[in-house]
C-alpha cells in the first residue's frame, strides 16, 4: 500500500487529476454552502441574463472592495432582440459568509451562511443566468451532485452483478458456463447506447425526481455487466485450477464459499483498475441521456440536461456561459482516466515497464 | 478449406445470440407500458384496415410468446411493419443503416491512417516529448463528450461557413453530376467524421504504440538487429507486420463502439443514421421501427466482430480459433 501510494504520488498528472477532483468532490458536497441561490431560485425577468462583473477599481480609478451591478433587461424594437444593461446607479459589494436561503449544513445544521454572497437587494450571477433566469453557478453544482455520484452508484449495482455473475459461470463451467456466456454475449451485442435510450425512454412518466434518479442508476448499471462478467470469468477459469481452490474444495466449502471467499478475491486488482477506468463512461453515458432529455428532467438540474439549452445556435453564439456543463464534464471525465492510467500502471505489473 | 470451415463456424455461432437480442429486446419494449399502436391510433391518415392489418401482423390479440413468433417470422421475411408516419419499416432501416455503416467505415479509415502511425512515431520516440505530448493528447480526446464536442463544430461550421450544416447531402442533390455527388456527401461527412475520428483515435494510437513496444522489445528484433539489418528494416520489415495484427480484432470493438457512439454525434448533426433514427423511434414510442433498428443495429455489431475475426485469421496464421 506505502508503494503504491508512493508511485502514485510520483505522477505528476495523477496528483493534478486528484486535486482537481477532490475540489469538484468537495463543491458538490457543499453545494448548499457554496451556492449563492437555491435550487428553486428562478427570476424570469433574467432570462439569459450574462454573468455579473465584478470590479475592484472604481470609475475614479480607487481601489476598492469588489463590487458588482445589477442587470436591467432592456427590448430593442429594430432589432427585435433583448439585451442587458447595468444599472450603475447602485453599487452592491461582494461579502463573505452572508445570510441567505436557510438549509442543513452537511446535512445536520440549520444554517442560512453561505460561502459568499452580494449586499441586500443585490444579484450576483458568477456563470450567468439559464433561459429561467436560475443562477447557473449554483445549478452547476447541484447538477454536478447527479453527473458525479451517478456512475458510482451504478458501479456499485453493475460491478457485484458483474463478479457474481462470471464467477458462477467460470467456476461451474460447461453447459452453464455456455449458456451464461451467450445471454452475456447477446447483451454486449446491442449496441449499448441504443439499449440506454430504450429503456430510458419506456420508463413511466410520473415519477418523482428521486425516484427517476433510482431508475436511471439501474439502467446505466444494466449496461456494463456483461462486458465486465466475461472477463472475470476468464480469470476464474485459470484461478480455479490453483492448489488454494482445491484445497478448500477438499475441506468441504461450499461451492458459494468458494467462490466468492476464495476465487473473486483474486480479480481485485483487475476490479480495481476496471473501476476507475469505467467511472467516466458512466459519467459520459448519463450526461448524454440527460441531453437528450431522456435522463434527469428539469427541473433538476445535470450537467447533460444543462447542456441541453447549448442545442439552440443563438445560445451557443450569444451566450457561451451556458457551455461551462460541457467543460466540467470534460475535466472530470479527464482526470478520471488519467488517475485511472496511473492505478493501472502501479497494479499491472507488466505496463509497469512500459 | 479451414478458413472456410471457420467462417462458417463463426456464422453459426452468431446465429444464437442473434435469437437472443431478438427475444431480449422483443420482451424488453412489449412488457414495456406502451400500447404498440396507441401512435397509429392517433394518425388521422392511418385507414382502420391498416390498423386491422398490423393488428393481425402483430398477432396482439394471442398470447405473448405466439406474438414473439409472429414477429420473428415477419421478421426473417423482411416484413417490419410500417412506422407511424405509415412507411416501411425495413425501407427506411436499410436507408439509415447503410448511411451508418459508411459513416463508420470513414471513421474507421482515419482513425488507421492517422492513428497508426502516430503509435508508431510514439514508440519509436518513446518517452520523449512527443510521446509525452500525444498521451495527453489522447486522454484528451477520450474524455471529449461526444455531443459536446459536435456542438463545438458546429458554431464553427456555423461561423466560418466551410462545412454544410446537418445532413447527408445539399437539398438540390439529385441534380448534381455523379463526381459533384461524391464530393458533395464527403463535404457532409467530413465534421461527424472529424468529430467520431478524434474520440476513436486516443484508444488506437495508445494499442498500437504499446504493441509496437512489445514487439520492439522481443527477441526476434534484437536479433534481426545484432544480424545488421537496417533500423528501417528492422522496423518495417519485422516489427510492425506484428505489431498491426493485434489491431485487428481491435476493429470489431471499435465498430461496436461507433454503432453506439455515433448516436449521439449523428443527433447533434442531424445526419440520417441508425443512431438518429431509433432516436427519433423511440421519442415518438415507435415500436416497430424500435425494435427492428435495435435489432438490425445488434446483427450489424455482430457481423462487424464475425469479420475482425475473419480478418484476424487471415493476417495472423498463428491464430487458433
Amino acid at each position: 500500500m506505502k508503494s503504491f501510494i508512493r508511485q502514485f504520488a510520483k505522477d505528476k498528472f495523477a496528483i493534478i487529476s486528484s486535486m482537481i477532483l477532490l475540489i469538484m468532490y468537495l463543491g458538490i458536497f457543499l453545494a448548499n454552502f457554496i451556492a449563492p441561490y437555491p435550487k428553486d431560485y428562478s427570476n424570469r425577468k433574467l432570462s439569459y441574463a450574462p454573468p455579473s462583473n465584478i470590479y475592484f477599481i472604481t470609475p475614479d480609478g480607487k481601489l476598492s472592495r469588489p463590487y458588482t451591478y445589477n442587470y436591467i433587461r432592456k427590448f430593442d424594437k429594430n432589432s427585435l432582440r433583448t439585451y442587458f444593461i447595468q444599472d450603475r446607479s447602485q453599487k452592491y459589494h461582494l461579502t463573505i459568509f452572508p445570510r441567505g436561503f436557510e438549509y442543513k449544513f452537511l446535512g445536520i445544521i440549520k444554517t442560512d451562511r453561505h460561502l459568499f454572497g452580494v449586499q441586500n437587494g443585490g444579484e450576483l450571477f458568477l456563470l450567468g443566468c439559464d433561459i429561467n433566469g436560475r443562477d447557473n453557478f449554483s445549478r452547476l453544482l447541484y447538477g454536478g451532485q447527479v453527473s458525479l455520484t451517478i456512475g458510482f452508484l451504478a458501479l456499485f449495482i453493475s460491478f457485484p452483478i458483474g463478479l457474481i455473475y462470471g464467477g458462477i459461470a467460470g467456476y461451474l463451467g460447461g453447459k452453464i458456463d455456455m449458456l451464461m456466456m451467450r445471454f452475456a454475449e447477446a447483451v454486449m451485442s446491442i449496441p449499448s447506447f441504443y439499449l440506454l435510450i430504450i429503456l430510458a425512454a419506456v420508463l413511466p412518466s410520473g415519477m418523482t425526481s428521486s425516484q427517476r434518479f433510482l431508475l436511471i442508476t439501474v439502467i446505466l448499471a444494466l449496461i456494463g455487466w456483461a462486458g465486465f462478467s466475461r472477463v472475470v470469468r476468464g480469470m476464474v477459469l485459470s484461478i480455479k485450477t490453483q492448489d488454494f481452490v482445491r484445497a478448500a474444495r477438499s475441506i468441504g466449502a461450499s461451492r458459494a464459499r468458494i467462490i466468492l471467499k476464495h476465487i473473486l478475491p483474486q480479480t481485485s486488482s483487475y476490479v480495481i483498475i476496471a473501476i476507475t477506468l469505467s467511472v467516466p463512461s458512466y459519467i459520459l453515458a448519463e450526461s448524454g441521456l440527460s441531453f437528450l432529455g431522456l435522463g434527469i428532467q428539469q427541473p433538476d438540474a445535470s450537467w447533460g440536461n444543462m447542456l441541453k439549452e447549448a442545442q439552440e445556435f443563438a445560445n451557443i453564439m450569444y451566450r457561451p456561459w451556458l457551455l461551462t456543463p460541457g467543460f466540467l464534464i470534460f475535466v472530470a471525465v479527464l482526470s478520471f482516466n488519467l488517475i485511472g492510467d496511473t492505478i493501472r500502471d502501479i497494479l499491472d505489473p507488466k505496463s509497469e515497464i512500459k | 478449406m479451414p478458413i472456410w470451415n471457420y467462417i462458417l463456424k463463426r456464422i453459426l455461432q452468431g446465429i444464437p445470440i442473434i435469437i437472443i437480442v431478438s427475444f431480449i429486446s422483443f420482451f424488453l419494449i412489449r412488457l414495456s407500458p406502451v400500447d404498440p399502436l396507441a401512435e397509429l391510433r392517433l394518425n388521422p391518415s392511418i385507414t382502420k384496415q391498416t390498423l386491422e392489418a398490423e393488428k393481425i401482423r402483430l398477432g396482439l390479440d394471442k398470447p405473448i410468446i405466439i406474438q414473439y413468433f409472429i414477429w420473428g417470422k415477419n421478421f426473417i421475411r423482411g416484413n417490419m411493419g410500417t412506422t407511424v408516419s405509415g412507411e416501411s419499416v425495413s425501407l427506411k432501416i436499410k436507408e439509415r443503416a447503410f448511411n451508418t455503416i459508411l459513416l463508420s467505415l470513414s471513421v474507421i479509415f482515419w482513425t488507421w491512417i492517422i492513428g497508426i502511425p502516430l503509435g508508431i512515431i510514439a514508440a519509436l520516440n518513446y518517452r520523449s516529448t512527443f510521446d509525452r505530448i500525444l498521451t495527453v493528447m489522447s486522454s484528451a480526446g477520450m474524455a471529449i463528450p461526444s455531443f459536446f464536442f459536435a456542438i463545438l463544430l458546429l458554431i464553427f461550421a456555423q461561423k466560418t461557413g466551410w462545412f454544410p450544416i446537418g445532413g447527408l447531402t445539399c437539398p438540390n442533390f439529385s441534380n448534381f453530376s455523379t463526381w459533384h455527388k461524391i464530393l458533395d456527401i464527403i463535404h457532409h461527412l467530413f465534421l461527424p467524421t472529424f468529430v467520431l475520428t478524434t474520440i476513436s483515435l486516443a484508444g488506437l494510437s495508445r494499442q498500437m504504440r504499446s504493441n509496437l513496444l512489445d514487439v520492439l522489445d522481443s527477441d526476434y528484433v534484437k536479433f534481426a538487429k545484432a544480424k545488421g539489418l537496417s533500423p528501417y528494416k528492422v522496423i518495417v520489415k519485422h516489427a510492425l507486420r506484428n505489431a498491426i495484427n493485434p489491431l485487428v480484432t481491435l476493429l470489431g470493438f471499435e465498430f461496436a463502439a461507433l454503432l453506439s457512439g455515433a448516436a449521439l454525434t449523428e443527433y447533434v448533426f442531424q445526419y440520417p443514421g441508425l443512431g438518429r433514427l431509433i432516436l427519433e423511434a423511440v421519442m415518438k414510442s415507435d415500436i416497430n421501427l424500435v425494435m427492428a433498428s435495435l435489432v438490425i443495429g445488434s446483427f450489424m455489431l455482430i457481423l462487424g466482430n464475425i469479420i475482425a475475426d475473419i480478418l484476424l485469421k487471415l493476417t495472423d496464421p498463428r491464430v487458433r480459433l
